[in-house]
C-alpha cells in the first residue's frame, strides 16, 4: 500500500533506510494523547516481552551462564555445573582446533561475502534499467535464498562428487583440469565448495537490496554526470559507489552476522570436514556441546560468534541510531 | 530506433542467460529426481530426463511423506504463533507513543543476529530441565524465534503506512484500542499479516538446527532432517535424495511463483516501495 507521507531528509543517508528500520513521524509521535494510561500500551506489548524474555533473554543468560560451569552431560543427570570462571574461555585459546575454526570463519566469511556483494551489484547494475521480462527473471533469480538451505546444500553436494558430479564433468570437458577435482574430499577443495555455495545461497539478498537502493537514485544526478562527459565507469564509480555507500554498508554488516553463523549448509555438504577442513566456529561450537556432549566449551565457542557478531552489529546500530535522532529531531 | 531493439534483445538474452546460469543447480536437481538411479552413476551426466522416471519420487515418497506432514504442522503452527505474539505488539509500536520504541527495535534487529546454535545450545539445556525435548511444543517454539523479530519489524512498517485519521475516527466513535486492533487495524493489515506469515512459515519449514538438537530420538523429522538422515542412510541414492529435496522445496518455489509480491516486501523489509 502506498501512502503520501512527504519523504523526510536524511543527513546521514543517502538512500533512506529500509522502511522496516524507521520509527514512526515525528509528528505523530508528539501528539499528545490522554486516551490511555500506561497498562493500554502494556497489555499490547506484553505478549512479546514476556516472549523475548523466555526465548531470547534466558537461552542468552543461560548460554553465558554455561560457559562460565564445567557442564557436561553428567550435569544434566546430578544437576551440578561447577563454576570455573573464565577457564573454559582461556581453553579455547590454546586450543588448536578452536584457533583453526576462527580461521576458517574468518576466510568463509571474507570470500563469500566479497563474492555475493560484487556478484549481486553486478547484477543489480544489469537489472538496473527495467526491460521486457527484467522482473520476472529478478524475482527467479531470488529462489537460491528461498529454498531450505539443506536443500541447497545437498544438490550442490551431489554437483561437487568426484567422479559423478557435474562440475567436475564440465571442468575436464572444458580442459581447466586434467583429471577430477576432489572436491569434499580435499580439506582446501572442500572449503573452496562450501564457500562458493554459499555464495550462490547470498546473491539474491545483496542483488535485491542494492537494486531498491539503485532505484531510489535521483535520476537527475547520471544525467548531468552524462552531460559533463562522464562515461559509465566514471559514472559508477564517482556517483553511484558514493551514493550507495550507506546502504553497501548495511549489506556487509547483515551479511557478516549472517555468514559467520551460517551452520547447515556446511554441516550438510561437508560435516566440517574432512579432517576439519570446512569446521568454522558454529560447528566447532555443535561439534563440542553435541558430539563431545562438553556444553561448557560448546556455549563458550558459541558465545565467541555472538561476540564477533555485536562487534559489527555495533557500527550497524551506530549508523542506525543516529539516522534516528535526525529523523525525531 | 534499430539499434535500441538490438539492445533490448541483448539485455533479454543476458538476463535469460544469467537467470539459466544461476537456476541452473535447480534444474539438475529436478532432473537427477526423475533419472534412473544408476544412471546416476554414470559419469557423463544425463542433460534431459527422458523418459522420466519416478523411482526416485517412489522411494522418496514412502519414507518422507510422514516427515512432509511434520514439517507442515510444525511450520504453520510456529507461524501462527509468531504472528499472534508479534502483531499486538507491532501496533503497539506504531500507535502509543512509547519512550522505549527505538530501544525495543534494536532488540529485535540484535535478536536477528544471534547465532542458531548458541541457541540450540541454551535451548537443549533448558528444554531437558523442562522436558520440552523432543515435543512438538518445544520445537514449535524454537522455530518461532526466527519468525517474532522479523514478523514485528514487518507488521510495524505495514501498520505505520495505514492511515492515522482511521484509528483516530474509530476511537472518537468509541471503539476502544482492542477494538480499534482488532476490527480496523487486522483487516487493514492483511497483506502485512500474510507476508510476515508465509515468512514464519518458511523459516520454520527450512530449519534444520533446531530439529537436529531439540529432537534428539529420532521422534519429530521434519523433511529438512529427512533429507539429511536420507543422505546418511542411502548415500549413493541420488535420484532418491534429489526427489525428497524437490518436495522439500515445493512451498518455497509455490511462494516465489504465486505471491511475488509478498517476498519482495519480506526480502528488504519493506525497503522497496516499487
Amino acid at each position: 500500500m502506498r501512502h503520501s507521507r512527504p519523504p523526510r531528509e536524511n543527513s546521514t543517508l543517502a538512500v533512506p533506510l529500509p522502511e522496516a528500520l524507521k520509527t514512526p513521524d515525528a509528528s505523530r509521535v508528539r501528539q499528545r494523547n490522554v486516551l490511555y494510561g500506561p497498562w493500554v500500551p502494556l497489555g499490547f506489548v506484553l505478549p512479546a516481552l514476556v516472549y523475548f524474555a523466555a526465548m531470547f533473554g534466558y537461552p542468552l543468560y543461560y548460554s553465558i551462564s554455561m560457559s562460565v560451569r564445567h557442564f557436561t552431560v553428567a550435569s544434566f543427570l546430578t544437576g551440578v555445573a561447577p563454576y570455573v570462571g573464565l577457564r573454559n574461555y582461556v581453553d579455547l585459546f590454546t586450543d588448536r582446533l578452536f584457533l583453526a575454526a576462527l580461521g576458517k570463519t574468518a576466510i568463509f566469511t571474507v570470500f563469500s561475502i566479497a563474492g555475493q556483494m560484487v556478484i549481486g551489484m553486478l547484477l543489480a547494475l544489469f537489472f538496473r534499467r527495467a526491460f521486457p521480462f527484467s522482473s520476472a527473471m529478478r524475482a527467479l533469480l531470488l529462489a537460491p535464498w528461498l529454498l531450505p538451505i539443506v536443500v541447497s546444500a545437498s544438490v550442490w553436494r551431489w554437483m561437487f562428487a568426484q567422479d559423478t558430479g557435474i562440475i567436475n564433468y564440465v571442468l575436464l570437458s572444458a580442459g581447466i583440469v586434467s583429471e577430477p577435482v576432489p572436491w569434499l574430499i580435499e580439506p582446501a577443495y572442500a572449503l573452496c565448495a562450501v564457500i562458493f555455495t554459499n555464495i550462490w545461497i547470498g546473491i539474491p539478498f545483496s542483488m535485491a537490496v542494492f537494486h531498491s537502493g539503485l532505484q531510489a537514485l535521483p535520476k537527475e544526478i547520471f544525467e548531468a554526470a552524462e552531460i559533463d562527459g562522464a562515461n559509465a565507469w566514471q559514472r559508477f564509480r564517482f556517483v553511484t559507489l558514493p551514493l550507495l555507500k550507506p546502504l553497501t554498508a548495511i549489506v556487509f554488516i547483515l551479511s557478516v552476522t549472517y555468514t559467520v553463523k551460517v551452520f547447515d549448509l556446511i554441516f550438510v555438504m561437508t560435516g566440517g570436514g574432512p579432517a576439519y577442513g570446512t569446521e568454522t566456529l558454529a560447528i566447532r561450537s555443535y561439534q563440542l556441546s553435541f558430539r563431545d556432549l562438553d556444553f561448557g566449551h560448546g556455549a563458550a565457542v558459541g558465545n565467541v560468534l555472538i561476540l564477533i557478531s555485536l562487534c559489527f552489529a555495533f557500527f550497524y546500530i551506530r549508523s542506525f541510531k543516529r539516522s534516528l535522532i535526525v529523523e525525531e529531531g | 530506433m534499430r539499434r535500441e531493439r538490438t539492445g533490448m534483445w541483448l539485455r533479454i538474452g543476458c538476463g535469460v542467460l544469467i537467470v539459466g546460469v544461476m537456476l541452473f543447480p535447480l534444474y539438475w536437481m529436478a532432473n537427477a529426481s526423475l533419472q534412473a538411479q544408476w544412471a546416476l552413476l554414470d559419469p557423463s551426466p544425463r542433460w534431459l530426463p527422458f523418459p522420466p522416471l519416478i523411482d526416485g519420487y517412489k522411494s522418496a515418497a514412502g519414507s518422507q511423506w510422514p516427515h512432509i506432514v511434520t514439517s507442515c504442522a510444525v511450520a504453520s503452527a510456529a507461524a501462527v504463533l509468531s504472528l499472534a505474539v508479534a502483531a499486538p505488539c507491532a501496533y503497539a509500536l506504531v500507535v502509543f507513543r512509547m519512550r522505549w520504541t527505538t530501544f525495543f527495535i534494536l532488540l529485535m534487529l540484535i535478536a536477528q543476529m544471534l547465532p542458531h546454535i548458541v541457541m540450540a545450545n541454551a535451548l537443549y539445556a533448558i528444554y531437558a530441565q523442562l522436558g520440552l525435548l523432543d515435543t512438538y511444543y518445544g520445537l514449535i517454539l524454537a522455530d518461532s524465534t526466527m519468525g517474532v523479530p522479523f514478523a514485528i519489524l514487518i507488521l510495524r512498517a505495514f501498520m505505520a503506512s495505514l492511515p492515522r485519521t482511521l484509528v483516530e475516527a474509530a476511537l472518537c466513535d468509541g471503539l476502544g484500542y482492542w477494538g480499534v486492533f482488532f476490527h480496523i487495524v487486522l483487516p487493514l493489515s492483511r497483506n502485512g499479516l500474510i507476508t510476515s506469515g508465509l515468512f514464519c512459515f518458511l523459516f520454520a519449514w527450512s530449519d534444520f538446527i533446531f530439529a537436529l538438537t531439540l529432537s534428539t530420538r529420532q521422534k519429530i523429522v521434519p523433511i529438512t532432517l529427512g533429507i539429511y538422515d536420507f543422505i546418511g542412510t542411502h548415500g549413493t541414492d541420488w535420484n532418491g535424495i534429489m526427489a525428497t529435496a524437490v518436495m522439500a522445496s515445493i512451498p518455497p518455489i509455490v511462494l516465489l511463483l504465486f505471491g511475488q509480491k509478498y517476498i519482495t516486501a519480506g526480502l528488504i523489509g519493506g525497503a522497496v516501495k516499487e
